[in-house]
């Protein structure tokens, strides 16, 4: 009962968050709400390891968070240049 | 020799925190990262010394409560402002001054910034804090310095110099 | 210790939800980047605590975990927010102190 009630809450953040990454009237818009969802689906699999009891999905939790880290800084490194 | 102590233990403990406390896996760990540090200790830019220990036992005791009841604040003060129907906002770019030197002062200064009611920090450079500020209160510098950044400038130049 | 690690798991989950709902309704780009990642980072630590309170053998990694999060989501919040005001998105602010820095020079590292 209480797993599904928080599934329920972590599904609900990142459902809105990919509305703002599909409504999002700039660049910048959809890569902070893609920052965002990163972040909730780290969450997400450290509590999927709470709900499998299996210690695995912590390692990849780790190895999902780091590339999160570098595609956010990629991608903000790539919106520095000035389009025009 | 100093930085290359410092990868190697540091390579170390993360290793044998991700793989287990078991007998072959921390020997494997001690070779893995004697290798990995003659390779990249050239590259690196920190090192430490035996101040660490007191260094990190400040900052766990004094720094981490204060850091936390504040990050809970702004997380409610986000919240009221997340949920109220009109949202209340007054934004605006503030500068910080600050006095820390070292560079992981100002990082960890940076990042308490980030998580405190509020604000964001946007920039740093040498001796100023480029902020964005939710809720802009005040006129005058002084008071913006105050305001955001007092009680943390006083912890952290007290623990990193 | 099972209760005190369901009621983490709440928190964290109903900030989770915050930080989504915040992303969604603010109305411009650092207004956003703020709901959101100081919503995810307490909710990131609160459910992660949670685990770790169901389940002590995983304590010492999901410790690592935390810190790490802790030490990188503000980082790349704030990567972000430069980025995003050297590209001149539009915003709804007030004020600027921050002309004097960013429009001379603009990428010297």
């Amino acid at each position: 009962m209480m797993d599904i009630l928080v599934f329920f809450l972590t599904g609900f953040g990142a459902l809105f968050s990919i509305l703002r990454i599909i409504l999002g009237p700039s660049v910048a818009d959809r890569a902070a709400a893609l920052d965002t969802m990163n972040v909730i689906i780290t969450g997400l699999i450290v509590f999927l390891a709470h709900v499998f009891e299996s210690s695995l999905y912590l390692d990849i939790a780790i190895i999902y968070g780091v590339l999160a880290f570098l595609e956010t800084v990629v991608f903000s490194r790539y919106l520095e240049v000035d389009p025009k | 020799m100093r930085k290359f102590l410092s990868a190697f233990v540091v390579f170390w403990l993360i290793w044998s925190v991700l793989s287990g406390f078991r007998m072959q896996d921390v020997l494997i760990g001690a070779v893995v990262s004697l290798v990995l540090s003659f390779v990249v200790s050239r590259y690196l830019s920190f090192s430490f010394d035996f101040r660490i220990f007191y260094k990190v036992f400040l900052f766990i005791v004094i720094y981490i409560p204060v850091f936390l009841y504040r990050m809970v604040l702004a997380n409610l003060d986000m919240a009221r402002r997340v949920l109220s129907p009109s949202i209340p906002l007054n934004p605006g770019f503030v500068k910080v001054k600050t006095k820390i030197k070292s560079k992981t002062g100002k990082l960890t200064l940076a990042n308490s910034i980030t998580l405190t009611p509020g604000t964001m920090s946007v920039e740093v450079d040498e001796e100023t804090i480029y902020v964005h500020w939710v809720d802009v209160q005040g006129e005058e510098k002084e008071e913006y310095s105050k305001e955001i950044s007092g009680s943390f400038e006083n912890i952290l130049g007290g623990i990193f110099r | 210790m099972t209760i005190i690690g369901y009621f983490f798991l709440l928190v964290g989950a109903s900030f989770y939800a915050l930080g989504g709902l915040g992303m969604f309704r603010m109305p411009d780009v650092f207004n956003r980047l703020q709901a959101g990642t100081k919503a995810t980072t307490l909710g990131t630590i609160s459910l992660l605590f949670g685990v770790g309170m169901l389940h002590p053998e995983w304590m010492l990694k999901i410790l690592l975990i935390i810190v790490f999060l802790t030490i990188t989501n503000p980082v790349s919040s704030s990567t972000l927010a430069r980025s995003a005001y050297l590209a001149k998105v539009k915003t709804k602010t007030k004020k600027d102190d921050l002309k004097l820095l960013l429009n001379g020079d603009d990428d010297d590292d």
